[in-house]
């Protein structure tokens, strides 16, 4: 393979690294003055890294020796994971103009492409090696956003604890690398998958299963499952929110793709050994995530645990380890994706007569007297993360029991339907604060046209209009899930 | 013969360095015997034909790592006497510690020895002929070019992470402006007056 057909093999990754570094000397000179500008054109570089994508970046080619993969499941998560970054980018100029304190700095932006080209490289792993360096560019972009309002001692405190857990799960997760690379004398996925098939001569050996296991553990810190979830409500309430509708997006995309990824192309021969660990992140994700969200004051905490609990339903999916369950999750997360950046463009919205960014559900009672139609907005994202009928996140969760019970898993089909109750409650009691409580004081909320129509987009994609779009998205998913096995 | 004399040389000076590198009561001294030990371990790479790694150990280890630590010794205020104080009290789970470590080092050497750890297949043979310098160039220009690429992107994050996080504008600093210090003339800062006696000076 010529040395330009691998670099057009990796072109969107080329797009973001290159777009970033230029910005990055643009705003070396400019200084605050080029935040504007850059935002503007990072928004473009995403949107160039997507059109990137068509042509030799997800014709399923592979290069540098099978290091990297570029196949439909790739471009469909890198679709997924460049749309939600460019939301981050937009929304966060409005949000930092209004907050006193902290301005908005070039580097926001530049940061989160980077972040994105390691996304990039998590997906389109084909080696441990790729797998790890992709991981840390990406979470090293992550520690810095989080704590991005140095002011906000939140904010730091956020950015702290991220950093410190997420060396933690590095470390984890690179022991178990070394584990299966010790035992298989190999990092590239496919030959991996030939050491836990036994292929090597004798038995499996323990250390591959070892190895396996804290390779879960590391990736389940990443995509927030229990019982490596405990930095998430932390980080996602100190961090700016702008910042949090990014974790709660992009970077969980990124993280179940490379789940999936690991589990199916190099571990897919020990699916029996993983599957066990992924059933009981799943339903401890569920159970957990419901019921500590109950007692939740805060929405960026709330929605902390509504995230866990969404990923907790996505790994159901992935329990199945069929292509029909790899097609569900992928399904499942672009709905999530919208159902999550809806209700953090809502909480966005909400201020203060000072200005201040409201963050208590409370300040939400009596919204729908105010604010009728951001209520139905955010009362649309309830009852969809709900999972209640003509709402497409009904869907969603039905796409992942199905493929579940397909796979003989009843008991954790059955098990995932009656946890998702308890996660019921917990959003209609924000629906019921919205339409039944007396209105909030104090609270003076800044619409923007700009905002409330990305809002507005978001409801309808939910809404039963999206049913359109359910065949297509159903088709491409099934293409993307195929190129794993 | 002169191969067995440089191993000898090397490793003894090693091995001395490194015990005064533990005793030595000035941390200055100290720090310095750590760097004869790293020269003379290289000097023991080169010997076994690493000589990547003998590189490495000059570039990295006494070009930034030592001096690093040369730094951090002359600019904090560490008590090192109070640090030693404890010595005699820590000996023991000093010593168990040891214990252990050797005894981890056998086990893994005897496991290695019975060859039930199955590291013979490699990703990326390399040519035994080839340099080690050359042979890692090659890999690393080649088949790890992307990964490369992508650690370097790392470190890009870091330091522009490190600013973002640090960096503030400080108002109260005097700056250099070049443009102006060159654009002044002799008779905008001095002037000429013809002092009348008995009179106080205008300043």
């Amino acid at each position: 393979m010529s040395y330009a057909s691998q670099l057009a093999t990796t072109l969107p990754e080329l797009v973001l690294a290159a777009g970033a570094i230029v910005l990055m000397l643009v705003a070396a000179w400019g200084g605050q003055r080029s935040t504007r500008a850059v935002s503007i054109a990072s928004v473009f570089v995403l949107v160039g890294a997507g059109i990137a994508l068509i042509g030799p970046a997800s014709s399923g080619a592979t290069a540098f020796g099978g290091m990297y993969r570029a196949d439909a499941f790739a471009a469909y998560a890198k679709v997924l994971i460049y749309a939600a970054s460019a939301i981050a980018i937009m929304v966060a100029p409005r949000f930092f103009a209004q907050t006193a304190g902290d301005n908005l700095k070039p580097e926001y932006p530049i940061l989160i492409l980077l972040s994105c080209t390691g996304m990039g490289m998590m997906v389109s792993a084909g080696d441990m090696l790729l797998l790890y360096v992709g991981l840390e560019l990406q979470s090293l972009a992550a520690y810095v956003l989080a704590s991005f309002m140095r002011r906000d001692t939140r904010s730091a405190e956020a950015g702290l604890k991220y950093f410190v857990l997420g060396a933690l799960a590095s470390g984890i997760l690179l022991y178990g690398i070394s584990l299966v690379y010790g035992f298989s004398g190999t990092t590239l996925f496919v030959d991996i998958a030939q050491a836990y098939a036994g292929d090597l001569g004798g038995e499996r050996s323990l250390g591959l299963l070892f190895g396996l296991v804290f390779v879960f553990a590391g990736i389940a810190f990443k995509m927030s499952a229990v019982p490596f979830h405990m930095w998430t409500p932390d980080v996602y309430e100190g961090a700016p929110t702008p910042v949090t509708a990014f974790f709660a997006s992009a970077p969980k995309v990124a993280a179940i793709g490379l789940g999936m990824r690991v589990a199916i192309e190099a571990m897919g021969p020990a699916t029996a050994d993983w599957r066990q660990i992924v059933i009981f992140a799943s339903l401890a994700s569920i159970v957990l995530g419901a019921v500590a969200a109950i007692g939740q004051t805060n929405i960026k905490r709330l929605l902390a645990y509504s995230s866990i609990n969404n990923v907790g339903f996505a790994l159901v999916g992935l329990a199945a380890g069929t292509p029909e369950g790899v097609a569900s999750v992928l399904f499942y997360m672009a709905i999530y994706i919208v159902m999550t950046l809806g209700s953090f463009l809502v909480v966005l919205q909400m201020r203060d007569v000072a200005g201040r960014p409201i963050e208590t559900i409370a300040g939400f009672s009596g919204l729908s007297r105010s604010h009728p139609g951001l209520a139905a907005a955010l009362a649309i994202m309830m009852f969809s993360l709900a999972g209640i009928p003509p709402l497409l996140g009904f869907n969603a969760k039905l796409e992942v029991f199905n493929a579940a019970v397909q796979a003989d898993l009843f008991v954790l089909a059955v098990v995932a339907v009656i946890g998702s109750v308890p996660g019921a409650y917990y959003y209609l009691r924000i629906v019921k604060t919205l339409y039944f409580d007396a209105p909030a004081e104090g609270v003076a909320v800044r619409t923007d046209r700009f905002e409330g129509g990305l809002l507005a987009a978001t409801a309808v994609f939910i809404s039963p209009v999206g049913w359109f779009l359910l065949a297509p998205l159903g088709a491409w998913t099934m293409t993307a899930a195929r190129s794993l096995f | 013969m002169i191969h067995t004399l440089a191993f000898y040389l090397f490793a003894a000076v090693v091995v001395v360095s490194a015990a005064l590198t533990i005793t030595s009561r000035n941390p200055v001294h100290a720090v310095l015997w750590l760097i004869l030990a790293f020269f003379n371990a290289a000097g023991l790479m080169v010997l076994v034909g690493a000589e990547f790694i003998a590189m490495l150990l000059v570039i990295v280890y006494v070009g930034a790592v030592a001096v690093l630590f040369l730094f951090v010794v002359m600019m904090l205020d560490i008590d090192f006497a109070e640090l030693r104080a404890g010595f005699v009290r820590y000996l023991p789970l000093g010593l168990v510690l040891a214990v252990a470590l050797v005894a981890e080092i056998l086990i893994a050497v005897g496991a290695w020895s019975t060859g039930r750890i199955e590291l013979g297949r490699r990703i990326a043979p390399i040519d035994g002929a080839l340099p080690n310098i050359e042979a890692i160039g090659h890999l690393l220009y080649t088949r790890y070019l992307y990964v490369f690429e992508g650690a370097g992107l790392v470190l890009l994050v870091a330091m522009i992470g490190a600013i973002v996080l640090t960096h503030r504008n400080r108002t109260d600093s005097h700056r250099q402006n070049v443009s102006r210090q060159v654009a002044r003339r002799s008779k905008d800062a001095t002037r000429n007056v013809n002092q009348p006696v008995g009179q106080g000076v205008e300043l």
